[in-house]
């Protein structure tokens, strides 16, 4: 067994037992810092498969993006996770007997799984020689010219869900005072000031 | 020798953990959402396997759409998640009844 297989299995150890303490620990913070243990472990298994940007892109989007809004909205909200946590036991039976039935559904179609003839001949983008264009390099080859649409559309979706994300969490207070910046632009200096003549012993 | 088996089972076995996690925390939609993301991320796993082994980069590419459509997924849930928290106290799926649907 090679340094490639014991890492390899090492990953794959480290990636199931944090999903399982994901979805099991009492703690939701505990939760999302197993969930990020479990990434890091999927971008090393990338770099194994010879995938280094999805790699990377994995630790930058997962980890650095996704995980902390994770950790950022439990942390915000004030839950009472002990009364939700309260009914896991309630579950567990009919949610380890579906999770079994699906495993073996699984298993049953790796058992008889096998490569078609032409397989290799349908493949759209063969990878390249790595001594010729490095990973990186090949798929922005591929993206930015195949799948250019996708990828302007896969941006428009970024773009919508950015603007969703805003109007639903915006709120305006009644009881906070703001900038009013229309109302200062169209400020008028001769209406600003009133002079009034004021008698004496009479007041206004 | 690590083959395509090998990692298509690590993949399997995430994804039956997402499913077992999304009926365990039948109540919390936060960790709700993040047995969805384990359930993604053995997608990906899956795609990028076949694209290492069968030496085509599509799987590749394809795997950078399903990263960002997890992303916006992920962004759009937990900002409903805020706002339903707001209007409700509490995070609870069983709750989530307001329109009688």
């Amino acid at each position: 067994m090679g340094i490639a297989d014991v890492t390899f299995y090492a990953f794959a150890v480290v990636i199931v037992t944090s999903a399982l303490l994901v979805v099991t620990a009492r703690n939701p913070v505990h939760s999302v810092l197993w969930l990020i243990l479990c990434f890091l472990s999927a971008a090393g298994m990338f770099v194994l498969l010879g995938a280094e940007f999805m790699a990377m892109l994995l630790i930058i989007v997962y980890v650095g993006a996704v995980a902390v809004l994770f950790l950022f909205v439990v942390m915000m909200l004030d839950i009472d996770f002990a009364a939700l946590k309260g009914e896991m036991a309630r579950y567990f039976p009919i949610a380890s007997l579906v999770g079994l039935v699906l495993l073996m559904q699984l298993a049953l179609l790796y058992g008889s799984w096998a490569q078609a003839e032409g397989a290799l001949g349908l493949r759209q983008a063969v990878t390249p020689d790595l001594a010729e264009v490095h990973n990186t390099k090949a798929l922005g080859l591929i993206l930015y010219d195949q799948y250019f649409i996708l990828f302007q559309l896969s941006g428009l979706i970024l773009l919508v869900a950015m603007i969703g994300a805003i109007l639903l969490t915006l709120r305006t207070r009644a009881n906070v005072k703001r900038q009013d910046v229309v109302a200062q632009m169209h400020r008028d200096p001769a209406r600003a000031m009133e002079l009034k003549d004021v008698k004496p012993g009479q007041g206004l | 020798m690590v083959g395509l088996e090998h990692y298509l089972t690590v993949a399997a076995a995430l994804f039956v953990i997402g499913i077992f996690g999304i009926f365990l925390n039948r109540k919390n939609v936060i960790v709700i959402l993040m047995s969805i993301e384990l359930m993604l991320l053995s997608v990906n796993i899956n795609l990028v396997a076949f694209s290492s082994f069968l030496g085509d980069l599509v799987g590749q590419v394809f795997t950078m759409f399903v990263l960002t459509v997890a992303a916006a997924e992920a962004a759009i849930g937990l900002a409903i998640i805020v706002c339903f928290f707001r209007t409700r106290g509490t995070i609870d799926v069983e709750d989530v009844n307001v329109m009688k649907g």
